[in-house]
């Protein structure tokens, strides 16, 4: 199953190659990791999802925990949580199908960035389903090319 | 006031308490050294780094102190690599400082540069660069700190040339500790101290699994109080010897794949295992999915990740041994008749006690024998160095420790090359003790430099080699379990072991017979100002009995029986 867990650290150099050594080492498979600084400069956080059982979550998170610059660790799957994910799609787009490729942009909220003689660029964010969704739309097109940025998610509420 | 980073360096060491740094100059270094030429601080120049590490490594295990060793960029750096990843897996604690290239070198491949952060990310508990000299006072606090404190561990320091040479206005009242994620952990959960009390009281038939953890937070006297109040039988891993006297008739020895057959079996049959500050290491438990299979778990480690690692426990309890033991140890009340717990392992001790065949060839050393005669002659009250191999185990197995900080041997990494430096190590830090490194003729010439550094140092050192001429414990597993084909084990050729030592001014002996074991042990130990090194020609092909096979469960044990 794929948890999410919202990490803060300290915003020092070497950070992430820390958490990603333990990610190796300890033989964990990362589904995707976010990392950026947070409303306090000194603070980033990464939001990182994996994949694994009870088990695997739990020696993820007691590693994690060890590391000295792992300020905080959240377990926001089963949260109330906001989850986007951003997603640029280059597609094939030949003037007699780009109406309906703009139909499908108008029906997921994406918007069009970029428009050659024969491709558009795409953007999308939303959660991870709504990507994947657009993605299978997208696809009988043509996609020539795919960059997503993998999840950020922020729980609901006052909490933090 | 300006303060240089060198003179940073030494004033806050000296706030850290360090006494003794082992280590080795080189070009990042130079600053450092020359900053040492005027210090007080007493350095012990190796031979090769990974002495450097392995002797601050001792050094830290017998006296409980933080173990420091130094060595210059690149190669230096390298070569401390080993003797960081033993510190790592035996949770020692020890501060590392390597030199660095000057700052703007650094990512451009320059002389003797190599991201040795980079490097032993993996093996330390935590790691710095320092890149500013204002930072420098405030990591050398932090490093120290977080390698004694919770479970310790090493931690390395990197120390840019320039960043050593600058000159700052420096304020102490600035120095302050930033670890907002690194918390010390304080009490332990009061309702599961609660439960896993209950659960001992209400045992038919409890066993205390003791590990290292007892040894490093000081809980010896916790420990036997519990057992000798309960009336438990205590058996202990390799890393554990020492936190319980071997002498106890609740004394089980060790367990696990070279483990007593009655402690094998009482893991069996147990109904309660209370494991200590030890980590469930496959050495130890054999086939996991039949370890302890009659038995509820209490798991009480100062580290969470240990906890579920590798064995789900009953009741799991997070926090410092000494101070959960103490908790428990409180709320224990009446204890209930065990007297057939105690007969049924009794009877094992009688049925399958520790013993080894004496040779055909008469008059010939058996290895076991030589260590039986060091623990007779020292009473036990030796410090006990290692290398890995046979040597190791039958160390294990018939010297009885009775004080803790008194094994220092390699666990988790299984280091050959050890014990030489460590011998060091633990007699600079304890010079009043006599200190005997057991060794194999293999392992002995991993490190056989620092034969240098002892004889420098004055250190009456005894080094006794069980020489089978074999890569023995390899060589053992060769002939159970792989037809006996001895692929490249047989290392009969080998220097002079006697003339080598009195080549590094050393005093050399050997002794090919049994009768001159003893004699020859005790003319080694009234030296006072020279290593001894002494040369046993033991029986070639001895084994270390019992032993479970790789991957087997605990109860299918070679060797060791009746039939023996």
């Amino acid at each position: 199953m794929k948890h999410t867990l919202s990490v803060t650290v300290d915003n020092h150099p070497g950070v992430l190659a820390r958490v990603a050594t333990l990610f190796r080492r300890r033989g964990y498979n990362i589904e995707s990791l976010c990392v950026g600084r947070t409303e306090e400069p000194s603070i980033s956080r990464m939001t990182i999802v994996v994949d694994g059982d009870e088990n695997v979550l739990e020696q993820v998170t007691k590693q994690l925990h060890k590391l000295v610059e792992v300020c905080k660790i959240m377990d926001i799957t089963s949260e109330e949580s906001v989850d986007r994910e951003l997603a640029l799609f280059k597609v094939k787009a030949e003037p007699q199908v780009r109406a309906e490729i703009m139909q499908i942009v108008d029906i997921f909220r994406a918007h069009i960035v970029d428009i050659g003689r024969k491709t558009l660029i795409i953007e999308v964010t939303g959660d991870e389903g709504k990507i994947n969704a657009m993605e299978d739309s997208l696809r009988p097109f043509g996609i020539i090319e795919m960059v997503r940025t993998g999840k950020v998610a922020m729980v609901r509420g006052p909490k933090t | 006031m300006r303060l240089k980073g060198t003179d940073i360096f030494i004033k806050y060491l000296k706030e850290e308490g360090v006494e003794v740094i082992f280590g080795y100059p080189g070009g990042s270094a130079l600053p450092i050294y020359d900053a040492l030429y005027d210090s007080d601080i007493r350095h012990v120049l190796v031979r090769h780094e990974q002495g450097a590490a392995h002797a601050a490594d001792a050094y830290a295990r017998a006296t409980g102190k933080v173990g420091v060793c130094l060595a210059t960029s690149g190669p230096g750096a390298t070569n401390l690599v080993t003797g960081i990843a033993n510190a790592y897996m035996d949770s020692v604690p020890m501060v590392a400082f390597t030199g660095q290239v000057a700052v703007p070198l650094i990512g451009k491949d320059a002389f003797q540069e190599i991201d040795i952060t980079g490097i032993t990310l993996p093996i330390t508990k935590h790691n710095y660069l320092v890149k500013d000299t204002r930072d420098l006072a405030r990591v050398i606090k932090e490093a120290f700190y977080i390698a004694r404190t919770n479970r310790p561990g090493p931690v390395l320091v990197d120390l840019p040339r320039d960043v050593m040479t600058a000159e700052i206005e420096f304020s102490e009242e600035d120095v302050r500790m930033s670890l907002r994620g690194y918390r010390v952990l304080k009490n332990a959960n009061a309702g599961q101290v609660l439960m896993a009390a209950k659960a001992i009281e209400e045992a038919k038939r409890p066993l205390i699994y003791a590990g290292g953890g007892v040894v490093s937070s000081g809980a010896a006297a916790e420990l036997k109080e519990l057992a000798e109040k309960m009336e438990i039988p205590v058996t202990t891993t390799l890393m554990g010897m020492g936190s319980f006297p071997a002498t106890s008739h609740l004394y089980l020895g060790m367990l696990g794949m070279h483990g007593t057959r009655y402690a094998n079996y009482a893991v069996s049959e147990c109904d309660l295992l209370i494991a200590i500050g030890a980590r469930f290491d496959d050495r130890v438990t054999g086939n996991l999915a039949s370890f302890a299979p009659r038995a509820r778990v209490i798991h009480i480690d100062i580290d969470a990740a240990e906890i579920g690692k590798n064995v789900q426990s009953h009741i799991p309890i997070v926090g410092d041994v000494k101070q959960v033991l103490r908790e428990i140890i409180r709320r224990l009340k009446a204890r209930p008749g065990r007297t057939e717990w105690h007969e049924l392992i009794d009877s094992w001790k009688e049925d399958f006690p520790l013993t080894y065949s004496e040779s055909p060839d008469d008059g010939q050393i058996m290895p076991q024998y030589v260590i039986e005669k060091i623990y007779e002659i020292t009473e036990g009250n030796a410090i006990i160095t290692t290398e890995v191999g046979q040597h190791q185990m039958w160390t294990a197995q018939y010297y009885k420790f009775v004080q803790p900080r008194t094994f220092i041997t390699s666990g988790g990494l299984g280091t050959m090359g050890f014990g030489l430096p460590a011998a060091i190590g633990a007699q600079i830090g304890c010079p009043d003790k006599k200190v005997i490194n057991i060794a194999g003729d293999g392992s002995i010439q991993m490190n056989i430099q620092e034969m240098c550094t002892a004889v420098e140092q004055k250190l009456p050192i005894v080094i006794c080699i069980l020489n089978n001429q074999y890569l023995g414990m390899v060589r053992q597993w060769q002939q159970l379990f792989y037809e006996g084909r001895y692929s490249y084990t047989d290392i009969s050729l080998q220097p002079d072991f006697v003339r080598l030592a009195e080549a590094y001014g050393a005093v050399g002996m050997r002794v090919t017979k049994k009768s001159e074991v003893e004699p020859a042990l005790r003319r080694a130990l009234q030296e006072t100002e020279r290593p001894v090194m002494i040369d046993f020609r033991v029986a070639r092909e001895a084994n270390v009995f019992p032993m479970v096979p790789p991957g087997e469960s605990l109860q299918n044990m070679l060797g060791g029986d009746s039939s023996q």
